[in-house]
């Protein structure tokens, strides 16, 4: 059985599943629409947590969390179910595409046999769309992928099972209800009143506080760390920053394309030039970015070079900060 | 990023045939989408991320060869494994999975231990004892 389902390819997967799900029944949702309403932007240092082996630094708010925030906010209803048994998560996944509902699977990319070797990391927090199933293959619509593609049962489980953090255990999730009409611009503001408190907030880990202290860390790593793995970790931030998912400079042109379609919506100029502004932080990231590859390129790096990425980094945290507070009063 | 600035450098994707989507504005300075094949900063960093497993891989061989470590060692480097990822998976505590490194206690391991780690390997357990098999 095959469900009629349009694949549309996304920068971001989460974003992606709900727009595509979205679409899908009858509502024309963008991607950063999705992003900038469930309040994806964000910058965070996770100091406990290791990805190979390098310090975790998000440019995201937390898997899961976008889908939840934009369906509470447009006012959707969203089932979730977690399965500690694979066999259970088998047949509920298989009742709802008899039922003619493609459903969301967050799942482990480790083992996602068509994801090129070299991106097959520990990664749990992927997401995707099952669509149907023909002899025992499942039709699958990943939206990062540029087109549909399938998986055995056997490849769906092991992926859907995967372990480490963020394990998805089985993770189905699809909308149940829908409104009539969404309430979309009460949604965007809620969503951006979020970023900008989160962006803001007076914690040394979070927003623009983590960005100044992820700056003092690289001027410190070289010394405490040695350069060999200071500039591990510099590459760690520039695949964090940059990887396959987040359209670019960190996930910030997405939100400069959210800021741009809500200026429409809300009919609030202040809002598109706030989306150039943002643009143009994304650049700068993106010089960041090209600046840190500079270092670990070669690897005998001047320690200097460190204390000029930290003064960009500052920068950035400078901007960032004025740019969010008149976010804040824009709306 | 304007449209025409997004990064078309030879990435690791090119092998699959596969390009990502980046955000970007046009001439108007309209948002729109464009596809890249890949760009020289991230690439590097995945390419010497990829290196750095390689050696981990290498150097746990070599102590698994001098027997200072068992090949649980080498297969959790082997499947780009940490110790909280593969403790996880095989459902022991990490301080347990740790002690089985040491090639003494990994030696007197039962079958039912070894059948474990080789499910979450995908290997045979004569395979799991003996690296230099068909590696």
């Amino acid at each position: 059985m095959e469900i009629k389902f349009t694949h549309h390819q996304s920068a971001h997967c989460e974003n992606g599943v709900v727009s595509n799900l979205m679409k899908h029944n009858g509502f024309n949702i963008s991607e950063p629409m999705v992003f900038g309403i469930g309040s994806g932007l964000l910058f965070c240092y996770i100091p406990f947590l290791k990805v190979n082996h390098a310090p975790a630094i998000t440019y995201r708010s937390m898997p899961g969390s976008i889908f939840k925030r934009f369906a509470k906010r447009v006012g959707i209803k969203i089932k979730h179910e977690k399965f500690s048994n694979p066999k259970d998560a088998k047949v509920r996944l298989d009742q709802n595409l008899a039922n003619n509902n493609p459903v969301g699977l967050q799942v482990g990319v480790y083992n996602l046999e068509y994801f090129p070797d070299e991106y097959r990391f520990h990664f749990n927090a992927h997401n995707l769309i099952v669509y149907g199933k023909e002899n025992n293959t499942y039709l699958i619509s990943d939206p990062v992928m540029e087109s549909v593609t399938s998986l055995s049962e056997k490849q769906l489980e092991k992926v859907r099972f995967a372990k480490g953090a963020f394990a998805p255990k089985g993770h189905i999730y699809y909308p149940t209800n829908f409104p009539k009409e969404l309430n979309i611009e009460s949604a965007i503001i809620k969503g951006i009143k979020q970023t900008c408190r989160d962006m803001l907030a007076p914690v040394p880990i979070v927003g623009v506080k983590g960005i100044r202290m992820v700056a003092k860390l690289i001027r410190k790593w070289p010394k405490k760390k040695g350069t060999k793995v200071a500039n591990h970790y510099l590459g760690q931030i520039v695949r964090m920053q940059e990887e396959i998912g987040t359209g670019g400079g960190g996930f910030r042109y997405i939100f400069a394309a959210f800021l741009q379609e809500s200026s429409k919506i809300l009919k609030n100029p202040k809002l598109a030039e706030l989306s150039t502004e943002m643009t143009q932080i994304g650049d700068l990231w993106r010089d960041f970015a090209l600046d840190l590859s500079r270092i670990y390129k070669n690897r005998s790096a001047k320690e200097d070079a460190y204390n000029n990425v930290a003064i960009q980094l500052e920068t950035i945290a400078d901007k960032e900060e004025v740019f969010f507070k008149a976010l804040k009063k824009a709306i | 990023m304007k449209k025409n600035e997004v990064p078309q450098d030879k990435s690791n994707l090119e092998s699959v045939n596969f390009k990502e989507l980046c955000y970007a504005v046009d001439e108007n300075g309209e948002y729109t989408t464009a596809h890249s094949t890949g760009w020289d900063p991230k690439t590097i960093a995945l390419n010497k991320a990829i290196e750095e497993i390689h050696e981990r891989t290498e150097n746990a061989k070599q102590r698994v060869l001098n027997n200072t470590t068992s090949p649980i060692e080498y297969y959790m480097e082997l499947h780009k494994m940490d110790l909280p990822i593969l403790s996880s998976y095989v459902g022991f505590w990490k301080w347990r999975v740790k002690r089985h490194f040491k090639p003494k206690v990994f030696n007197k391991l039962p079958q039912k231990t070894l059948q474990k780690y080789a499910d979450v390997f995908d290997i045979s357990i004569d395979k799991l004892k003996n690296i230099a098999d068909g590696n």
